[in-house]
């Protein structure tokens, strides 16, 4: 790993049947950083992460990481690069748990890291609380298990990028907690950790930079405390927000009072 | 907490091993008996007998009756050595074709390989080619099932991208495009070729000879090798397309590379014994239930019970009705078409949770 380039994303377009759904976006990722990627439905935050993963191939820009091209990148090589934890947690077969995440390690095969597959396997499973559920059926869990039984194999992919769809969307708050402090601590172990989240105040609470993407474009990209501030997020989610100081971290409530005021008014 | 994993890593291992184990017994307890029975019975030990006498072992007794030796090596032992071969051809290609399509109900004839197999080997029988000898049937039903196949997955292929859905519709119309091109053969055909396209059709071991079985047996060790080798990655397709990626794997190539060897498992199957059904849904869907999913064990698993699946059954078709040799493909879709009524019923309580 480089020691001074991350991701870096530039300039990136992209169409989706017709639809522009990116628009000369660019993103940094240092490593050691936590990003949030944040915005309302549809602002492209999926597609962002997509095309950085390589499923969608960008009409103009470049995503390179530690100073070269991923789309360059071979299908395995790429997954020592980066790994990604996907919205959907489906799976076709009725693996079991460990299974599951020993998936993970995969682009480590007939690699000297393969030793170690055993160790990062079982770390990755108590760092994702799912160690009691190794020998359960992946496709009878609840879907919060699922999700986190998916983010295990993540950690266990062991990659320089870590990127994370919407990791904490079926979870209860101590998970969320949870699965966020270990991305925290993934980050402070070096690794450049991408994450998209719709809870702001959840964004603010663990991420060094917070992206807003609003209608495939950046809005706005800096410290939580920059960019979460109630004329910013009023415009891109088209509702009025409340925004108050806890502990030095902003904590983003929808304004309610105001927004039944505009509705009766319009 | 890692001797409780290692500990349950074990018991897999060991329920794997016992499979095979009784796998294998059964296999060859089958292929004695059922080598044995017919229309002139042998008993096990003269059957045995005769076998390592042929390896240079001048152990146990040879048959008693009068042509007991040729009936063996001439008529018994090709039957169930095509059995065999078949049998692992056909239950490998299911297993094969569920784990690329990630769809537990996925089988060769779904897909339309089978019918195009089928109508290339109609072809060979009605206009009467014979360009490559005894491996002419073989070699049709191979370019029929690959180049249907291909059709299928080029036209369900989209962006670099193929969706299991519309691939299996695009299956049921390269189906029907099939069966049309079959009742044309049939229409075209004279009497004789006529009704061995029906017997084709119905499936059955009668007649299988020796250079019959050296022409599919490469066929058929070629296709349980490559799929052998790519079970691990099957595994991972488990994940999706988006997420099998993601882990490293080159997925279209990987698809490419398993609908050739599913064209060929196929082409060994169907080329001189006719369509078998169901025995590629029924073998893996058990083996699944025994030992779960991961396709290092299904794969050779599979390969070992369609043998034994289909060795049985062509004993059952020669012998259930004294003097008559049923179709074997009529025993196997009685058995399997109620074991699919059970899957689906099974698959709608447990919605996506295939075992």
């Amino acid at each position: 790993m480089s020691g001074d380039h991350g991701l870096e994303v530039r300039g990136v377009s992209l169409t989706l049947d017709g639809q522009p759904v990116l628009r000369d976006v660019d993103l940094v990722i240092g490593p050691g950083e936590l990003v949030a990627l944040v915005g309302p439905n549809g602002a492209g935050k999926s597609s962002l992460l997509g095309v950085v993963v390589g499923d969608h191939r960008p009409d103009t820009g470049t995503v390179e990481f530690a100073g070269a091209p991923l789309a360059g990148l071979g299908a395995r090589e790429a997954a020592r690069q980066r790994s990604v934890l996907l919205q959907e947690t489906r799976l076709a077969f009725g693996f079991r748990v460990e299974d599951v995440v020993r998936m993970g390690r995969t682009p480590w095969h007939r690699t000297p890291a393969e030793d170690s597959d055993d160790e990062m396997v079982a770390t990755a499973m108590l760092r994702a609380d799912v160690a009691d559920l190794a020998d359960r059926l992946f496709p009878t869990l609840s879907g919060g298990e699922k999700a986190r039984v998916s983010f295990a194999r993540v950690l266990a992919q062991a990659t320089p990028l870590v990127l994370l769809d919407e990791p904490t969307a079926a979870l209860d708050i101590r998970h969320q907690e949870q699965v966020l402090g270990v991305a925290r601590s993934l980050a402070d172990a070096g690794a450049a950790v991408g994450v998209v989240l719709h809870d702001l105040t959840l964004a603010a609470a663990w991420a060094d930079r917070i992206c807003v993407l609003s209608e495939g474009r950046v809005a706005a990209d800096g410290a939580p405390v920059d960019v979460l501030v109630p004329d910013l997020l009023a415009e891109v989610y088209r509702h009025p927000v409340d925004v108050i100081v806890h502990d030095g971290r902003p904590i983003v409530v929808p304004s309610r009072k105001e927004a039944v005021a505009c509705q009766a008014a319009s | 907490m890692p001797a409780m994993r290692v500990g349950s890593h074990r018991i897999r291992v060991g329920r794997a091993t016992i499979l095979f184990a009784l796998l294998s017994v059964g296999l060859v307890a089958a292929v004695i008996v059922a080598a044995g029975h017919g229309q002139l019975d042998i008993p096990a030990r003269e059957v045995v007998g005769s076998v390592l006498h042929r390896l240079g072992l001048d152990i146990g007794p040879m048959p008693h009756a009068p042509q007991g030796e040729n009936t063996l090596w001439q008529v018994r032992f090709p039957r169930v050595a095509t059995a065999i071969v078949v049998g692992a051809s056909l239950a490998t290609a299911g297993a094969l074709m569920q784990g690329v399509f990630g769809n537990p109900l996925a089988e060769p004839a779904v897909v339309g390989v089978s019918s195009g197999a089928a109508l290339a080997a109609a072809a060979v029988i009605v206009f009467d080619i014979g360009t490559f000898g005894a491996s002419t049937t073989a070699a049709f039903a191979f370019a029929g099932g690959l180049i249907t196949t291909l059709i299928v997955y080029l036209m369900s292929r989209d962006g670099g991208r193929t969706e299991v859905v519309t691939l299996v519709l695009t299956g049921i119309a390269v189906n029907a495009m099939a069966s049309a091109g079959m009742a044309l053969m049939m229409f075209l055909g004279d009497t004789q070729a006529r009704e061995e396209i029906v017997f084709w059709t119905l499936g059955s071991l009668n007649g299988s000879r020796w250079p019959y079985v050296w022409v599919i047996a490469p066929l058929a060790t070629v296709g349980i090798a490559g799929a052998v080798l790519m079970a691990g990655k099957l595994d991972l397709l488990a994940l999706g397309d988006r997420a099998a990626r993601h882990v490293g794997v080159d997925v279209e190539r990987l698809r490419l590379v398993a609908i050739v060897l599913v064209a060929v498992l196929t082409a060994a199957g169907v080329a001189f014994a006719g369509i078998i059904g169901f025995v590629g849904l029924v073998v893996p869907h058990l083996i699944r239930l025994a030992v779960g999913p991961g396709h290092r064990v299904l794969v050779p698993a599979s390969a070992l019970g369609g043998a034994l699946l289909l060795v049985v059954a062509d004993l059952g078709a020669r012998t259930l009705v004294a003097y008559a040799d049923l179709p074997i493909g009529m025993l196997t879709a009685l058995v399997g078409g109620p074991f699919f009524f059970w899957l689906l019923r099974r698959a709608r309580r447990t919605a996506g949770g295939w075992a």
